[in-house]
């Protein structure tokens, strides 16, 4: 099957195709549904628990980074009670910096690697900008893919880079970095593709499937998101590997991370229910779920003044 | 060749919490007479009690109309008509029009509500559903009042056919009066509208609504009843037009009435869809279709997707992924805004699909994967309640695969070529309506020319749209209710 | 006294039905006198049976797949087609036309060309009627949605009493060039045109079960027909006047919800425009939905 371009074809050309109305009304229903109370409390927490905090901005440096992974460790300094978040997500020149501001707190750093965002570099240097994340202790690269060779059908040529920076997230004791495939599904354009992106990363080892750098619009959707998570889903139930799905770039309110639990829960079940398995790829996503937590526990409404911007 | 678990594990970690909907906004009467020339009058037959179907709560007592409370409305609307609204201008009539649309947009939340609590369906449906559409018939309809001379190729001076008798059944209480009140007063008619038996109060409050509307008294007209009232207003001598929405069995009967007379037809009866499902199908949205065809509103829908035909190649696969997808739906109270199905409309109706579900048990029998499977779910002790089912091995014979059951009763038969499934999707009675899932394009067209059904949805299932004509072929009914083919039948 | 010459004696004709393109004779084997419009004995035609009538529907029904699923333009060219052939057998039909209805010669002609003319006008309608009638429907979604008229199937037609040609087409071509396949009850007393007209569709490209004539009193069959379960649609136009007839008729006819066009009170005037109505009244409209999206 990974034997050539043509073989690729026919097998990701193979599968389901996806109905963009068909799977726009889905994922709208599923944003329909009404989390209240005990449900919302539950939603919120898992949320920041799920969120990888990020900064990807030419203007980062070693301050904002570490004012970022406090926040990430404690994001409500005022209620002990607030979980932390799952990661920062960094250029791999900050990630040292991160790791270090982190320490053993349990939160992960992870790093866009592989000439993010537009991944277009010769693969030694994309290899080389993951292996410098990896020893500089990243214990997350999120790769591009090549759009440009997806697009123009050379599958093998995408599933083989996405091999070889698999192969690049190894360390020297045996372990690896896990590995998240950015598609940008924004350039993707269809949902066939989305899908067929997916079962290429998935098979190619990848540990994660993530939709967007945040860098082009449209970003993460609830039904790009929805393919997805069918996408690991069938592959779970065909190779029994599970994978796990990142929407990144765009989530913005409470209420939207909320649907996006729904959907996983209702699509892929509660196994995915865990930072390990799904994560948020944003940066003001955390004040908001900070908002919403403070209004349930104190049952007013709070302001953007007592949340820290960082 | 994806296999998958056969249902996914209940979720504990993230439960719904409890969403009802209140339904304090709400003012139901303890009693209700009919509406007959503008106002609320008793009733000169006795009554009838309403009761919410998923709790079994008596509603309100609701005036049953005798022969002479039919005669009287049919009076008053003939008054109306040859007085006020026949004559009107289309453009005046249209703003009425305009104005109870706007009113029900309103109202939206109150209606939604009523319709929930009389109906037992889902208050997500009823306010996604059923009355924005009902509103946006009245809204396409109104904006028809004054180009009626386009409305029928060939007839540049189209005239009303006067009094139109109006009979509408349970399952979409609002959104059956928006489909027959609509057009006909667009064109020109005055109606006597008699609502089911189980489910009076949206016409009641849409008698308010033509009220506050300042609608002219007797343009429309609403009494409540049983069969009997139903019966008398489709034989009263002086109703022009006869409009149904119901069962063919009932159908046949008021056919049987009006023939002989002058009175001009629409019936819209039951149905037996065939939902086609070919292995290059878009699977998930294929899922998603079968799912909305048959458990929307607890298939208590005329056109729902009730014979599901899958492709032998991709059988196994799609009813693994149905029976997921099913165990997903929440099944409970209906003004919780996350149950997926409600409660079964009437004690009734709920014996009919228990039997027939009964005999499709004894039917399929348990050999060779076929059988009868519900997911688990916790159905309300109180009030009509019956799973989502799905029925596996069906064959053409069985009498799951051939009568319409009206619940969320799902017949699963298997096809090997795509003139297997032509054949068995028209080997009904009925054709009201179709599906197809193929991705590929020829074949969908192939299909739509083949299948003998008013109605085919490819790719998609179960939508509506006031401007898109719906109605059957063979012993779904006759005549067209939607777009500017549902003004023929009320002009002349 | 020298041997006399006896006049030649004439070949009668028994006049048959036209069923599934054939001329059988009923199955019954009864037939009955036919007169001319003096009373003069004409012929035998057949009588057709109850079982005539099923066997027509037969024929009808197994017509209808091919006939309906024919491109309209090749419906258009096949009823011109016909139109081509009446032309050629004009004085026939106006020997026809003038026994029958007992026309005078100018009246005859008159009767005949309008039929003529009437089927070259419903040929072309063929493949504009759907352009006419459907519609492109403006739905508030991304679904690209179309209405669009179809044959209701098998028609029977009780055919005007009167007006044995004019009237017989004016009924016949209207179900026919949409799709519908007919069993058609001919005139009772007035037959021959009837046949006439089938002997042109049987040697024009009409096939076999697309009209199916039968001939006969309307009680014997009628009933039969209304009842009949795989018949789509019944046109009561032959039963003006009859009001009881019609009525019992309709009342069987609703068993399976056949659609109906009822008797009018009495015969039409079939000089007059007839209008889309006879076309539309055998028109089930079939709306298809699709998604729009990449």
């Amino acid at each position: 099957m990974t034997a050539s371009d043509a073989s690729l074809r026919r097998f990701l050309h193979g599968l389901p195709g996806v109905d963009q109305v068909g799977c726009e009304a889905r994922a709208a229903g599923l944003g329909t549904r009404s989390i209240k109370t005990t449900a919302k409390a539950q939603a919120l927490d898992l949320a920041i628990r799920m969120v990888d905090l990020t900064t990807l901005e030419g203007m980062d440096t070693p301050g904002k980074v570490r004012a970022l992974a406090s926040k990430a460790m404690r994001p409500d300094p005022a209620d002990p009670t607030c979980p932390a978040a799952a990661a920062v997500c960094v250029y791999p020149d900050m990630v040292a910096t991160a790791k270090d501001a982190l320490g053993d707190s349990g939160v992960h750093v992870a790093a866009v690697a592989t000439a993010f965002p537009s991944g277009r570099a010769a693969l030694d240097i994309k290899l080389a900008d993951t292996r410098d994340a990896v020893e500089a202790g990243a214990d997350e690269i999120d790769m591009v893919i090549d759009r440009g060779a997806f697009l123009t059908g050379r599958y093998l040529q995408v599933f083989e880079e996405i091999v070889a920076v698999r192969e690049a997230c190894a360390r020297p004791d045996g372990t690896a970095a896990h590995l998240k495939v950015i598609f940008e599904t924004g350039e993707l354009q269809t949902y066939d593709n989305v899908r067929r992106a997916s079962w290429l990363a998935m098979m190619a080892g990848g540990d994660f499937i993530k939709t967007s750098t945040g860098k082009v619009q449209p970003a993460a959707t609830l039904p790009v998101t929805l393919v997805m998570l069918e996408a690991v889903r069938d592959f779970r139930a065909q190779t029994g590997r599970m994978v796990g799905v990142k929407p990144a770039g765009g989530i913005r309110t409470a209420k939207d991370a909320i649907k996006y639990l729904v959907m996983v829960n209702e699509v892929v079940g509660q196994d995915w229910l865990d930072p390990d398995w799904f994560r948020f790829g944003a940066s003001t996503l955390l004040n908001d779920l900070l908002m919403q937590r403070t209004k349930m526990t104190t049952g007013r409404y709070s302001g953007p003044d007592y949340f820290t911007l960082d | 060749m994806v296999k998958v678990p056969e249902t996914a594990a209940s979720a504990p970690l993230f439960d719904y919490a409890p969403a009802p909907e209140s339904r304090a906004i709400v003012d139901i009467r303890s009693s209700y007479g009919l509406f007959v020339d503008g106002e609320f009058v008793d009733g000169q037959g006795s009554s009838f009690k309403t009761v919410n179907p998923a709790t079994e709560e008596v509603l309100s007592e609701v005036a049953e109309a005798s022969d002479a409370d039919v005669d009287a409305a049919v009076k008053a609307a003939r008054r109306a008509h040859s007085r006020v609204w026949g004559r009107m201008s289309g453009r005046e009539r249209a703003k009425y029009l305009y104005r109870i649309a706007r009113i029900i947009q309103e109202r939206a939340r109150e209606i939604a509500v009523l319709e929930t609590l009389d109906n037992g369906k889902p208050i997500k449906e009823s306010r996604d559903v059923d009355v924005p559409t009902a509103a946006a018939h009245f809204f396409y309809y109104a904006g028809w009042a004054d180009k009626l001379e386009y409305a029928v190729p060939g007839n540049g001076a189209p005239q009303s056919l006067g009094v139109a008798g109006q009979v509408i059944p349970w399952n979409f209480p609002l959104l059956m009066l928006a489909w027959k009140i609509a057009p006909a007063l667009a064109a020109g008619n005055t109606v006597v509208l008699k609502p089911a038996e189980t489910t009076p109060l949206t016409a009641l409050l849409f008698a308010e609504i033509c009220q506050q509307a300042d609608l002219p008294p007797g343009v429309v007209n609403i009494v409540t009843g049983a069969g009997a009232t139903g019966q008398a207003l489709v034989a009263h001598p002086d109703v022009d037009k006869v409009a149904f929405t119901g069962s063919t069995e009932v159908g046949r009967r008021i056919a049987r009435t009006v023939a002989g007379t002058d009175k001009k037809v629409t019936l819209e009866l039951g149905g037996k869809a065939a939902n086609i499902v070919f292995e290059d199908a878009p699977v998930d949205q294929a899922v998603e279709g079968i799912v909305t065809g048959i458990f929307f509103n607890q298939g208590h829908v005329c056109c729902a997707g009730s014979r599901l035909l899958v492709q032998e190649s991709v059988a196994e696969e799609v009813l693994d992924r149905l029976k997921r997808r099913m165990a997903t739906l929440r099944v409970g109270d209906p003004l919780d805004k996350n149950t997926d199905v409600g409660a079964i409309n009437s004690a009734e109706q709920l014996a009919r699909i228990t039997e027939l579900a009964r005999v499709g048990e004894d039917e399929v029998g348990t050999t060779g994967g076929a059988g009868r499977w519900s997911p688990p779910c916790d159905l309300p002790e109180r009030g009509f309640w019956f799973p989502p089912t799905v029925f596996t091995g069906v064959s053409q014979a069985h009498r799951i695969a051939r009568e319409e059951i009206f619940g969320p009763v799902l017949s699963v038969l298997t096809f090997r070529t795509a003139t297997e499934a032509v054949e068995k999707a028209n080997n009904t009675p009925f054709g009201l309506s179709a599906g197809v899932w193929t991705e590929k394009g020829s074949r969908i067209l192939w299909m739509a020319n083949q299948l003998r059904a008013g109605v085919v949805w490819a790719n998609t299932f179960n939508k509506f749209d006031p401007t898109s004509p719906f109605g059957g072929y063979k012993e779904s009914g006759y005549g067209r209710e939607g777009g500017r083919h549902g003004l023929e039948g009320y002009l002349k | 006294m020298s041997p006399t010459t006896p006049a030649r004696a004439s070949v009668r004709k028994t006049w048959k039905l036209y069923i599934g393109g054939a001329f059988p004779r009923s199955e019954s084997g009864y037939s009955y006198v036919v007169n001319d419009a003096k009373g003069q004995f004409v012929a035998n035609a057949a009588m057709a049976s109850r079982k005539d009538a099923r066997d027509a529907v037969q024929a009808a029904r197994k017509a209808f797949g091919g006939w309906s699923s024919k491109t309209a333009y090749n419906r258009a060219q096949i009823l011109y087609r016909v139109a081509e052939v009446m032309e050629d057998r004009r004085p026939q039909f106006l020997d026809a036309v003038r026994q029958s209805e007992g026309l005078g010669s100018r009246q005859a002609t008159q009767v005949v060309d309008d039929a003529v003319d009437r089927l070259v006008w419903y040929a072309g309608w063929a493949d504009k009627i759907t352009q006419v009638v459907g519609s492109a429907n403006p739905v508030a979604g991304p679904y690209f949605n179309l209405s669009s008229p179809e044959p209701t199937g098998v028609v029977a037609v009780v055919a005007p009493q009167r007006s044995s040609l004019l009237g017989l087409v004016s009924v016949v071509a209207p179900a026919i060039v949409t799709g519908n396949t007919t069993v058609v009850l001919a005139s009772e007393e007035r037959p021959l045109p009837a046949i006439t007209f089938a002997e042109v569709l049987a040697t024009s490209d009409v096939p076999g079960g697309v009209v199916n004539v039968l001939t006969g009193p309307p009680a014997a069959t009628a009933p039969w027909l209304a009842e009949h379960m795989d018949v789509n649609a019944l046109d009561l136009t032959g039963l003006a006047g009859d009001d009881e007839a019609a009525a019992a008729l309709e009342a069987s006819a609703a068993e399976n919800l056949k659609r109906v066009l009822r008797a009018p009170a009495a015969e039409p005037d079939w000089e007059a425009d007839p209008g889309i109505d006879r076309m539309t009244a055998f028109l089930e409209t079939k709306t298809v939905w699709h998604p729009i999206g990449l």
